[in-house]
């Protein structure tokens, strides 16, 4: 008789609403690590729950940018602490989903905690640095400032399961914006691990949501979906991304193409709108 | 050389916090739309970032002890405790009366509510319930909640529940009319349900979710009290947004201003929302720091609500025992 | 309707006694200067009380840091900019910010009744205001420390390296946050003077500065009087200064500094105006200018010490004032339902004193309440002067405390004219619903800080500062860490 310990073992779940569920088409897949030994059995989400996280999505981004940002700068920077605290175990998945060391896990995820960080301190400069007041001829008071694009869809990066993935949603977030982000299809765990901590960190239900699955299967849903006001591409090649922005066009979507995030922020300025307001002045 | 003040030196004394209020006291007449419109149009706007902030300091009063005790039995004989539902019948209202009367049965100094609301339908009966004591029978009218019905309709609605017995009248204003800036239907709405009333009380329910901004708020009270009402309230507690803080703030500030003006005092009344004692005695504050003593009686203030009186008793038994209380030990209507 | 209607009194349903407990907070006996992440005892052994002006009685005993103590300190700074904290990325450097910031708020119940207790405040507003804005203020700056590059100085704005900070008794804690908080996320180190009379919030900041492992010698925290801070001002390990106070202080440093090359920055004293169109929102503007002249008991640089209303509502506007001033609670500062707390010392009870019988004795016409004042402790009652006239000395000299004067006037520009006619320019206040005049007053006004039917609002984003004889240099904001940076 084995007198060893068995481990419950973990069900990988979507995150919608705030709420983690099992997809509505009750699939899963079967994700390995980057050894090929299996990881887990992963919900497979479908069109309808991209459908019920957009929705989802669009709920949450008016309260969540009426919140003042320095309180959304203090919710990400809760993720952080939450991140913080379960490092070692961010850390497992990716080293088991990118076939990493384990320093050079906890490096990376070390990193990925900072970039946390990085995006708290952003929420409350965003209207300093991307807004002013513009000097026009006349008798005017002009001011521009950043308002968020309203629901962001992502396709996170395939390769780069946490360190990328954090990149890609805490910036929309921090812009002001609601998230619902297609995970890496074959290192998604870590992805949803942030996921479960945002449940402890007064995200509001729906400001991120995070679908696992097929990225060739929900691409083209979340990317069509007019009731979606920006895309990020980075997780697709090329020539799927052209097919993407093409659907994307069809409700003038904002599009950020595949390897343009990397530019001086880049992902904080692909979500954010100008509003530019005129004011009289005079007795 | 600077002059020196012949002036006696002029104190701010205990007097000069009051409410002046004229000898005569009358309503002015308004002969027109134009003339009320006019009036109406004069009054100041409303800032809401600095209202909400004002009611905000406010509720950050903290009532303690003896404070605390005097401002529960206060509110408990402020309540108008409300059953207005489909499902009412005279089962429901009998237990509502018994309750109204009687809120504590552990406890008879408790003192009674200032009155039962009921549908008009139900009005002799709770008469009945109720017989000669000093709790009120108030019934709701004119096509309440809505108020989208013909004027016949509502007069209608109105002499039914004065027949049978009503004490006091909680009748709501066409919003819609409101809203169009139909200011003199109101009015005249108004003007003609008071006719009616004669002597009993009449309460005009403004509807403040509906009116949306505090400007609309300030324009309503002032046109309801103009027209005759002796109270003016916040809401059916039908719609998704009922009483708030700072609408009482606004509603309370209107009844100082119209009593300094005519020297006749409207009461208020918050309902809607209102569940626990910690909000009602916030309520309390707002009266006291902005209208003050006048209206600290039922007489000048109420609460309409259900849930409510028994978070004011369990709150009264916890400053008694000394310990959180459970809800069961209360009736539950 | 009512015919036994009677006057009625506002405030009739009194208050009980609803005290904070003073238990959450200790101090010690005895507080040493806080030099090199530790404190230590000052070379002389001098030391001075400081008292709970609300009661008289003594709090604690705090170092009286001499030239040698000031030079330790400066050194230690040098130190730890050198070998320490230039060293750190941006990003090392906010999370030590956002450490403090942090704990912050978890003591800030503690900091708060010290606050209160330290400066005599009512706990209401060292509680909603003080202490929220201070952890706010380190984590607005810890989230600059990484970005300076995004700042709008250049792609690698670099520190000035020592910093001398000399702050007021008024925010005793919030002015610490000020100062520290933009200097450390830009990269220096510093060395802060407390006031005189209010030292301990930033003694507890230096508890917590150890419980956030701050690498010592980055902040030292120096108690003591003038002679410290003048201590301060001429050392020459010190690369800038940044001081707020009084003009008369300011100017004797500016004139100190003059022939170094020493950054300078001057946050000073105001004699603000706060504007009422007829149009204004008749409730709150009441409350804006209670709260303009009565918050923090009118200790305040910026406050709304002059009502300038137009002339064809005044006597409304006097009426309601007069009436709202006699409900303001004043008394215990411990008590949750206090509005207005005690002075801050004898001196400054003093001078507010000496200033308000000068009012009288140039012919304006005096409202006091009637609020009875305590025993013992320093009280001056809410006071509100009429028919002031410009040439008054209590319109034209900063009072500093719970007295407002009132003015008239016109039309828009004698608004302006008046508001302007001062040699300070530090905030200014603008009441009415119509914002095209709002706004072309805001234009015109020489103010640094100019609020629209509100008064007396910060924010860590928000930057806060005079003109003229107000000072120079802006406090919060992506401006505030101008003062900071080697950008000029």
């Amino acid at each position: 008789m084995s007198t060893e310990r068995l481990e419950v073992r973990k069900t990988f779940k979507l995150l919608i609403n705030g709420a983690f569920p099992r997809s509505e088409s009750g699939r899963t897949y079967e994700v390995t690590a980057a050894s090929g030994t299996f990881l887990a059995n992963v919900a497979q989400a479908s069109r309808k729950d991209v459908r019920d996280a957009v929705v989802a999505a669009r709920a949450a981004q008016a309260s969540w940018w009426s919140q003042s940002a320095y309180h959304r700068g203090q919710v990400i920077y809760r993720l952080a602490e939450m991140a913080e605290s379960r490092r070692d175990e961010l850390a497992e998945h990716v080293a088991l989903s990118e076939g990493l060391r384990a320093r050079a896990s906890q490096l990376s995820v070390a990193r990925a905690i900072d970039r946390v960080v990085w995006y708290a301190g952003w929420s409350d400069k965003i209207a300093q640095v991307f807004g002013g007041a513009n000097p026009v001829a006349g008798p005017y008071f002009n001011f521009s400032l950043p308002v968020p694009s309203g629901v962001v869809g992502v396709i996170a990066d395939q390769d780069s399961s946490l360190e990328a993935f954090v990149d890609a949603v805490c910036a929309p977030i921090a812009a002001g914006n609601a998230v619902v982000v297609l995970a890496s299809e074959q290192r998604p765990t870590p992805a949803v691990l942030l996921g479960e901590m945002t449940a402890t960190s007064d995200v509001p239900s729906g400001v991120l949501n995070i679908l696992t699955g097929r990225t060739g299967e929900l691409a083209p849903t979340l990317c069509a979906h007019e009731d979606v006001d920006g895309v990020d591409l980075s997780g697709v090649n090329e020539a799927f991304a052209d097919e993407l922005a093409l659907l994307a066009a069809g409700s003038i979507k904002r599009v950020l193409r595949p390897g343009r995030g990397d530019a001086s922020l880049a992902r904080l300025r692909a979500f954010l709108e100008t509003s530019t307001v005129w004011h009289t002045i005079g007795q | 050389m600077s002059r020196v003040s012949t002036a006696p030196l002029r104190l701010v004394t205990r007097d000069d916090r009051a409410v002046q209020l004229p000898s005569n006291s009358s309503l002015p007449s308004i002969e027109s739309e134009a003339q009320l419109r006019g009036l109406l149009g004069a009054l100041s706007g409303v800032d809401a970032v600095g209202a909400e902030a004002r009611a905000a300091k406010l509720a950050t009063r903290s009532l303690k002890k003896s404070t605390k005790l005097a401002a529960l039995d206060l509110a408990i004989s402020m309540v108008d405790l409300t059953t207005l539902e489909g499902a009412d019948t005279p089962g429901r209202v009998t237990s509502l009366c018994a309750k109204a009367l009687h809120p504590d049965a552990n406890a008879p100094e408790v003192p009674s509510v200032a009155a039962v609301c009921v549908y008009p339908d139900l009005v002799a009966h709770a008469r009945t319930v109720l017989g000669a004591s000093t709790v009120k029978v108030a019934a709701v009218a004119t096509a309440f909640p809505s108020g989208r019905a013909s004027m016949a309709v509502k007069v209608l609605d109105v002499k039914e529940a004065l027949d049978a017995g009503a004490d006091e009248i909680d009748m709501v204003i066409d919003r819609g009319a409101f809203l169009a800036g139909r200011y003199g239907q109101v009015f005249d709405e108004v003007v003609a349900i008071k006719e009616l009333c004669g002597a009993t009380h009449l309460k005009v329910i403004l509807e403040v979710g509906e009116l949306k901004t505090y400007d609309n708020v300030r324009r309503a009270s002032w046109l309801a009290m103009l027209a005759g009402a002796d109270f003016i309230k916040t809401s059916t507690g039908k719609v998704g947004v009922s009483a708030t803080l700072p609408t009482a703030l606004v509603m309370l500030e209107s009844v100082r201003d119209f009593a300094e003006a005519t020297g006749l005092r409207v009461g208020v009344k918050v309902a809607g929302g209102i569940r626990s004692a910690k909000d009602a005695l916030r309520y309390l504050v707002v009266v006291n720091e902005t209208a003050g003593s006048s209206w600290l009686t039922p007489d000048g203030f109420r609460f309409g609500a259900s849930s409510l009186l028994n978070d004011l008793l369990m709150q009264r038994l916890k400053q008694h025992r000394g310990a959180y209380v459970r809800p069961d030990e209360f009736s539950g209507d | 309707m009512s015919d036994d209607l009677t006057q009625s009194r506002l405030g009739a349903m009194t208050y009980d006694p609803a005290p904070e407990s003073a238990a959450i907070v200790t101090f010690r006996d005895a507080y040493g200067l806080f030099i090199d992440g530790r404190f230590t005892d000052p070379s002389s052994h001098d030391s001075f009380a400081t008292i709970n002006p609300a009661t008289e009685t003594v709090l604690a005993r705090v170092a009286l840091a001499s030239a040698s103590d000031v030079d330790v300190a400066v050194k230690a700074a040098r130190r730890a900019y050198e070998t320490t904290w230039s060293k750190l990325s941006g990003a090392q450097r906010a999370k030590y910010l956002y450490r403090i910031a942090r704990l912050i708020q978890e003591r800030s119940r503690e900091l708060a009744v010290a606050e209160t207790l330290d400066n005599g405040k009512p706990i209401r507003e060292s509680r909603d205001v003080d202490v929220p804005l201070a952890a706010a203020h380190f984590f607005y700056y810890a989230g600059w420390a990484d970005k300076l590059e995004f700042a709008g100085y250049g792609a690698k704005p670099t520190a000035l390296g020592v910093a001398g900070q000399i702050i007021p008794w008024n925010f005793p804690l919030l002015m610490a946050a000020w100062k520290l908080a933009p200097a450390l996320a830009a990269g220096n180190t510093c060395v802060l003077k407390p006031a005189e009379t209010t030292p301990l919030t930033a003694l507890l900041l230096a508890e917590i500065l150890q419980q956030a492992d701050l690498p010592p010698g980055v902040v030292n925290i120096i108690t003591g009087d003038g002679t410290t801070g003048s201590a301060l001002v001429d050392h020459p390990g010190v690369d800038k200064i940044a001081f707020t106070g009084s003009t008369e202080v300011g100017r004797l440093i500016q004139e100190r500094v003059a022939a170094s090359h020493k950054g300078l920055t001057l946050e000073l004293g105001g004699k603000g105006a706060n504007i009422v169109f007829e149009d204004a929102p008749v409730d709150e503007m009441i409350e804006g200018i209670i709260d303009g002249i009565f918050f923090n008991q009118g200790h305040v640089c910026c406050a709304g010490s002059r009502l300038l209303v137009q002339e064809s509502i005044a006597d409304d506007v006097l009426r309601r004032l007069v009436r709202r001033v006699d409900q303001l609670r004043v008394g215990d500062p411990l008590d949750k339902n206090t509005d207005v707390g005690a002075i801050n010392s004898a001196a400054q009870l003093a001078r507010i004193n000496e200033l308000a019988a000068y009012g009288e004795h140039e012919g304006a016409t005096r409202y006091t309440s009637t609020c009875v004042l305590p025993d013992k402790g320093y009280w001056f009652a809410p006071t509100v002067f009429a028919d002031v006239a410009q040439s008054h000395r209590i319109a034209r000299e900063e009072i500093f405390g719970p007295v407002l004067s009132v003015l008239t006037f016109r039309t828009p520009d004698e608004a302006v004219a008046k508001a302007n006619n001062t040699k300070y320019g530090l905030a200014c206040g603008v009441w009415s619903e119509k914002g095209s005049r709002t706004l072309w007053v805001a234009q015109r006004l020489r103010a640094g800080v100019i609020w629209a039917n509100t008064y007396n609002r910060f924010d860590p984003t928000s930057p806060f500062g005079g003109v003229r004889e107000s000072g120079f240099g802006r406090e919060g904001g992506r401006h505030g860490l101008e003062a900071y940076l080697d950008v000029h």
